[in-house]
């Protein structure tokens, strides 16, 4: 048998969506923002709704999303995505809105930002990429860099005494009664890519229903940053960011019974 | 027909008008000398009247992200805010000038620096008009003197700021913002529906679409943001034609005041004072302080023999000044600073010392 033979329309069990863009990714190999950008053009296209969508893009890293998505974007100043997505959701109600931010964009220069969006219930979905780093600017610390992890500003590792302790976005923006749906997944395996999909889509109908607003944490690698090949970044996040960052729902208003975080938390 | 006329503070009259202008979108967080004009908009609750969206934000670096959010839909949005906070809200600035947004800012000035005081000043000048933020850019500056340009420069400022796409500030201080007088309001202007904007900014704005359109500031190539920055410097150009300015007794003028805002109204005073003792005094008032009105102040300021600038800052707007009589006149400041706001004695006694006596 031929590849002719193999690549048939019949046989094809897995397509590009049709929102990603033929721009080449300027992502390092092993980066885990290409996965979680085709899963946003995935969900996006299956609600049908490419021309009721606003992404909010990020700085950092995945500061050039709106290259990659084919959908309306705005590119947000450092931090403050949140805010611009809070206007365009309030003056556009009946779109959807998404925010696209990494742990410095996020958990540093616009904590405040994320906690307010979130307090107030915006409507819309935040995606939050953490991967423990300032990939971008060349591998420092990020405020959800673990204790003992060299960066290029923690060069002995994070020492708790002279940097303080990591940030728990995901359980900090779970307590506030706007959220809706909190949730912390990843993208290493099939298996995450999976529920990570499930999880978007359900921030997406949940924004659908007017819910509040959808947080979804993705525990991702920075294998340039953590200067390590992308299998044993994986490998290694699985070890020591899944100990600490633990993955799964921490909140699901949808759920009368609350999510498994919530009940653990009730007992 | 003559609009509803009414007595009403000059904070006030930004919300009123704002809400007749059919404005969509106000985001603010609170800061004295300029606080009612969020407190009116709560008050009037124009969301159940127009539609129009009223957000006190966590900061005003939050409120001004939120104009960028709405600006890029192509809505009309604006903030206000006083001095200390007009600061945190450059860093927006200068993306709502990159991404080229349209937006009204409202700076109700105090004195400064730092937290300063609430009472009026004029010291924001600087930052009001050379840009503010990081980059190469400017805003259109508007500078009322009375609670009725208050009410009349919401609707230039935003007409201004959709015709060349960039932020337009009205720069006003604590005492207009403070002040009552009697304001003719303006009628109601329907907010746009979605298909009037699509109509107006739909080759630009992010409301949806299958054009993937992008608002962005960010460019990595230095030679296309050099580019870029040409076009904004072409646009700075086209802009100077907006300029506006009021003249005051200059037809027969030996000498100048310049000055805008309320100490443009204090510069008419010290004129009848300094007029009733021989002196030809006349006043140039900048209305727009950008585009400045360099010209007229040139073509009127050379044929004299003296310009008092008279500000309530340290000294701002005289660069401006001398640069447009080109120093072939002298030309000197009167004012206060810190939040005091100068006497027609004191501006003509500046004036005697000085002009004449210099």
């Amino acid at each position: 048998m031929e590849l002719k033979d193999i690549i048939k329309e019949e046989n094809i069990v897995y397509k590009k969506s049709k929102l990603i863009l033929d721009n080449v990714m300027h992502y390092c190999p092993g980066c885990s923002h290409g996965v979680i950008h085709k899963l946003i053009a995935e969900v996006i296209d299956e609600m049908d709704i490419q021309e009721k969508t606003i992404g909010v893009s990020p700085v950092g890293c995945s500061v050039f999303a709106y290259n990659y998505i084919d959908i309306d974007w705005q590119e947000a100043a450092h931090g403050r995505a949140p805010a611009v997505g809070t206007a365009i959701k309030r003056l556009l109600p009946e779109k959807f809105v998404f925010t696209y931010q990494g742990d410095g964009d996020l958990a540093s220069i616009g904590a405040a930002e994320i906690l307010h969006a979130c307090n107030r219930g915006e409507d819309i979905v935040c995606i939050f990429v953490n991967n423990a780093i300032y990939g971008m600017t060349g591998g420092q610390m990020a405020p959800t860099t673990l204790v003992g992890m060299k960066t290029a500003t923690t060069p002995y590792g994070r020492d708790v005494e002279l940097n303080g302790y990591p940030m728990k976005m995901t359980e900090l923006v779970a307590q506030l009664p706007g959220t809706c749906y909190v949730t912390r997944q990843s993208v290493e395996t099939a298996a995450a890519v999976r529920k990570t999909k499930k999880a978007i889509r359900k921030a997406f109908e949940n924004q659908k229903e007017k819910r509040g607003t959808s947080f979804i944490e993705v525990v991702s690698t920075c294998n340039s940053g953590w200067k390590v090949d992308p299998v044993k970044a994986n490998k290694w996040m699985q070890d020591h960011m899944f100990k600490f960052y633990q993955l799964g729902d921490l909140k699901d208003a949808t759920k009368p019974e609350g999510s498994e975080y919530e009940q653990y938390i009730k007992e | 027909m003559m609009g509803e006329l009414r007595l009403m503070k000059g904070n006030e009259v930004i919300a009123e008008a704002a809400i007749r202008a059919g404005v969509d979108g106000y985001f603010g967080y609170p800061i004295t000398p300029q606080s009612e004009v969020m407190e009116t908009l709560m008050l009037r609750k124009p969301w159940e009247e127009t539609g129009m969206v009223v957000l006190q934000a966590e900061s005003e670096v939050a409120s001004i992200n939120m104009v960028y959010g709405g600006a890029a839909c192509g809505k009309m949005v604006m903030t206000s805010s006083s001095s200390p906070g007009f600061s945190l809200m450059q860093e927006g600035m200068s993306y709502l000038a990159g991404a080229e947004l349209p937006c009204v800012v409202v700076n109700v000035v105090r004195g400064g620096p730092g937290l300063g005081t609430i009472q009026p000043s004029q010291a924001d000048y600087f930052q009001a008009v050379k840009g503010g933020g990081h980059g190469d850019y400017h805003a259109i500056v508007l500078a009322p003197n009375s609670v009725q340009e208050m009410n009349d420069f919401v609707t230039l400022a935003f007409d201004l700021a959709f015709k060349y796409r960039t932020p337009a500030v009205i720069l006003s201080d604590g005492a207009i913002g403070q002040m009552m007088e009697k304001v003719v309001l303006n009628d109601f202007v329907p907010r746009r529906t979605e298909e009037q904007i699509r109509k107006q900014c739909g080759d630009w704005c992010t409301i949806g679409s299958k054009n993937h359109r992008v608002v962005t500031s960010l460019e990595l190539d230095s030679s296309v943001m050099e580019k870029r920055n040409i076009e904004l410097l072409k646009k700075y150009a086209e802009i100077q034609k907006e300029v506006l300015f009021e003249e005051y007794m200059v037809d027969d003028a030996d000498y100048l005041f310049v000055a805008f805002g309320l100490a443009s109204r204090i510069c008419k005073k010290a004129i009848e004072m300094a007029r009733a003792k021989g002196h030809k005094v006349g006043l140039i008032r900048p209305i727009t302080l950008y585009p400045f009105p360099t010209k007229v102040i040139h073509d009127r300021g050379i044929k004299t023999k003296g310009i008092l600038c008279v500000e309530m800052n340290a000294g701002q707007m005289i660069e401006d000044v001398k640069l447009a009589v080109e120093c072939k006149v002298p030309v000197e400041w009167a004012g206060r600073y810190g939040g005091i706001i100068p006497s027609p004695d004191e501006i003509l006694e500046a004036f005697e010392t000085k002009i004449i006596g210099g």
